[in-house]
């Protein structure tokens, strides 16, 4: 039988780069699993919690945990936002009836090269993508939910992609969220410290488990006109030859 | 040579009228576009990062260490009444001094009165933070009195009239050219190839002559020996032994946090400081103080000195939240591995202690006037992943914005917005309404060219970043039109 998984699709995401969660979709259903999308998602509240406003993050945690309340598996195309569910939730509901629920949440909520080699067993989803990939090692994924080898061991499964190694692979990009435009002059030069990095290895795309790290690194690139494209996991994973 | 009263505090006292925010803000825009800084810095933060693994390398359970320093802090913190008292009655039975400080300016008044009732005219200082926190040094000089930092990069800041740009590299922003120029300025002598042994040479002339003129010498502490009642000093120059051994008196000053429980403690603490602040196996001198020169001994001063700061911990020490920032060994790995700190630079802060550990202490111990520090920093938790004993940093971060927002300290437009976000979030077809009314409008604008121009609402995202991407439709709306059908694919 099918596996079945609720796709978890950030906010930002859903309006601003679909394709990553059409993609996820793909890859998703070519390992044989049945997607899900529940409908009525929003936010997971990250914005808010990481502003300093859990009175106004709790409700939309509240909500997630009502809106997921059935579904066996959560699959999400971001390390940031499964880490905001999985860290951050139980802290945010550290004293409310909900705590014991929130940590049962997040043992079932998977950023989505964790649950294709940790959960799925795979490393090889079928993909081609005849390119250079460089490897940037996105901060929430890497840190706090400890995904080191996972991604790269997806990325070596894809027939035809060629891995260059970035230096300071784990130097954060410097979008983190709201931080990206009240510090912009801080964000812009690690982005652009990143783009560097990127540039170095002359790779044609840069990859990353988070889209808002992409979303980030792109805008920099592009600013610069730089030769390399930013490209999310998914999207590798999603072509075929 | 100038050890001039003029000599900015890490305050940093500007002419004009910014708040700390306002002048964070631009002097991060300055520094952060400065290539030259940028370059300084990052050559500087590769050579430590790869003695730094070396280092941690040579430790056979790296993991294990960190735990047990973890431990040794949380113990000393959690018995501070305890380890305090015992430290200070082990001083006292040898022969020497306590003073404990509420506040900066009490710890500087006691300084000063002793330098000026012992008829002190000149005063050597090992590195110590904690004395630019309190600002000690012009209080000395109003008196009169010469003092002189002796840590090689102290020295140098000192001669630039300069506060530290880093808690143990403090002249980590200079090339050799540039100290060279100042040597020939301030020390009227010209090593016309900035030879790196003989500027060096040329610093420890002059501070030999400091030394032995000195009738004081003040020290930090990077530990504070309960069982035994010793100040533990680490230095690679050997200015800290000089300073507490030549001088008739030593003070050292620290805060009260500095105290672990045990002689043996050191054993893991002092590998694990140094591996962690330069990467070396220990610091080339460990020197223990414990009390003034006794009958026999050959060397060590008349009058022995311990300044114990609070200056705002103790409030720290009561949050059982925060308390584990008390840990914190000051051994500056944090700030060589942030990312924010390589681009901005330890002065932008303005703070005492810059870094990660400085924007999560320095709104505790001076106030809201701070609070942008704990925003300041894109929460990667790079300085987590490196610190010696485990604070967890970024989080602590989160917690200061926390405890800002809900006392009220947030802006009231950012308030609105989050209370209108909020509600969007809670109802998914107003979501979906104003996500698909924002693409929609911005594609219209940016259509015109008007993408990061003052018109622009995403302008502080597109001023310097090519636009966000503004897809037609929605994830959801894709969803519900074609890709949710056939749900369970190929198999």
């Amino acid at each position: 039988m099918a596996r079945k998984v609720s796709l978890f699709v950030p906010c930002f995401v859903d309006q601003l780069q679909p394709e990553v969660a059409v993609d996820t979709v793909k890859v998703l259903r070519r390992i044989g699993c049945e997607a899900d999308f529940p409908a009525d998602q929003t936010c997971c509240g990250q914005p808010a919690f990481n502003s300093g406003f859990w009175d106004e993050a709790r409700p939309c945690a509240e909500r997630f945990l009502h809106v997921f309340k059935d579904a066996e598996t959560i699959v999400c195309p971001s390390g940031s936002c499964t880490t905001m569910v999985r860290v951050f939730y139980p802290e945010l509901m550290a004293s409310g009836a909900l705590h014991d629920e929130a940590l049962a949440l997040g043992k079932r909520t998977f950023e989505l090269s964790e649950f294709l080699v940790k959960v799925m067993g795979v490393t090889d989803v079928g993909a081609a993508f005849p390119h250079t990939v460089t490897y940037h090692a996105s901060c929430h994924g890497l840190r706090e939910l400890k995904l080191r080898d996972e991604p790269l061991r997806l990325l070596r499964g894809v027939k035809g992609l060629k891995l260059v190694d970035m230096l300071r692979s784990d130097e954060c990009c410097g979008f983190g969220g709201t931080f990206a435009t009240k510090f912009e002059s801080i964000s812009v030069a690690m982005g652009e410290s990143k783009a560097d990095s990127v540039a170095v290895t002359g790779a044609e795309y840069v990859t990353a488990i988070d889209p808002s790290c992409l979303m980030h690194v792109q805008g920099i690139l592009g600013r610069r006109k730089d030769r390399a494209r930013a490209i999310h996991l998914a999207s590798i994973l999603a072509s075929e030859a | 040579m100038s050890a001039s009263s003029t000599r900015p505090t890490a305050a940093g006292e500007s002419p004009s009228t910014l708040t700390p925010a306002q002048k964070f803000l631009r002097d991060a825009a300055t520094k952060s576009a400065d290539l030259v800084h940028r370059e300084i810095i990052r050559k500087n933060m590769d050579s430590y990062d790869a003695a730094h693994m070396r280092g941690r390398a040579r430790i056979k359970d790296w993991e294990a260490a960190r735990r047990r320093c973890q431990e040794i802090k949380r113990e000393a913190i959690n018995h501070l009444d305890k380890y305090l008292l015992q430290f200070e009655q082990k001083v006292l039975e040898r022969g020497g001094h306590v003073f404990w400080a509420a506040t900066g300016d009490e710890a500087c008044a006691y300084i000063k009165d002793l330098a000026v009732s012992r008829g002190v005219k000149t005063v050597v200082k090992s590195k110590s933070m904690v004395t630019e926190e309190m600002h000690l040094a012009p209080v000395l000089e109003e008196q009169g009195i010469r003092v002189w930092e002796t840590d090689l990069g102290e020295f140098i800041v000192q001669l630039r009239n300069e506060a530290p740009y880093h808690i143990v590299t403090p002249a980590m922003h200079l090339n050799r050219q540039q100290i060279r120029d100042l040597f020939r300025e301030k020390l009227g002598e010209d090593i016309a190839d900035a030879d790196p042994q003989k500027l060096v040479a040329l610093a420890r002339r002059k501070l030999r002559e400091a030394f032995f003129a000195a009738e004081m010498g003040i020290s930090g502490a990077n530990f504070l020996v309960a069982d035994s009642g010793a100040v533990a000093i680490s230095t690679n120059e050997g200015n800290g032994r000089l300073s507490t051994s030549l001088p008739r008196i030593h003070v050292a000053v620290t805060g009260i946090e500095k105290v672990i429980p045990r002689l043996e403690d050191l054993g893991t603490l002092w590998p694990v400081l140094a591996t962690s602040g330069t990467g070396q196996p220990i610091t080339t001198y460990g020197t223990l103080a414990g009390g003034p020169r006794r009958l026999g001994e050959a060397d060590g001063p008349e009058e022995f000195h311990v300044v114990l700061l609070d200056n705002g911990r103790s409030s720290l020490l009561a949050n059982a939240e925060e308390r584990e920032v008390l840990h914190c060994i000051r051994c500056g790995a944090c700030l060589n591995i942030c990312p924010v700190y390589r681009n901005i630079g330890g002065h932008t802060y303005n703070t005492t202690y810059p870094g990660p550990i400085g924007s999560v202490l320095t709104p505790h111990l001076r106030g809201r006037e701070f609070q942008h520090l704990s925003y300041a920093s894109s929460l990667c938790g790079a300085c987590t992943s490196v610190c010696p004993v485990n604070i967890n940093l970024h989080h602590h971060l989160l917690h200061n914005r926390r405890d800002f927002t809900s006392a009220g300290g947030a802006k009231s437009g950012e308030r609105t917005q989050f209370k209108l976000w909020r509600m969007a979030m809670l109802h998914p077809r107003l979501f979906a309404l104003g996500g698909w009314m924002m693409r929609r409008s911005l594609r219209l604008l940016y259509g015109m060219g008007l993408a990061g121009t003052a018109l622009d609402p995403l302008r502080a995202w597109s001023r310097k970043r090519t636009p966000v991407p503004l897809p037609s439709q929605s994830f959801r709306s894709r969803w519900k039109k074609d890709l949710g059908r056939n749900s369970g694919g190929n198999e």
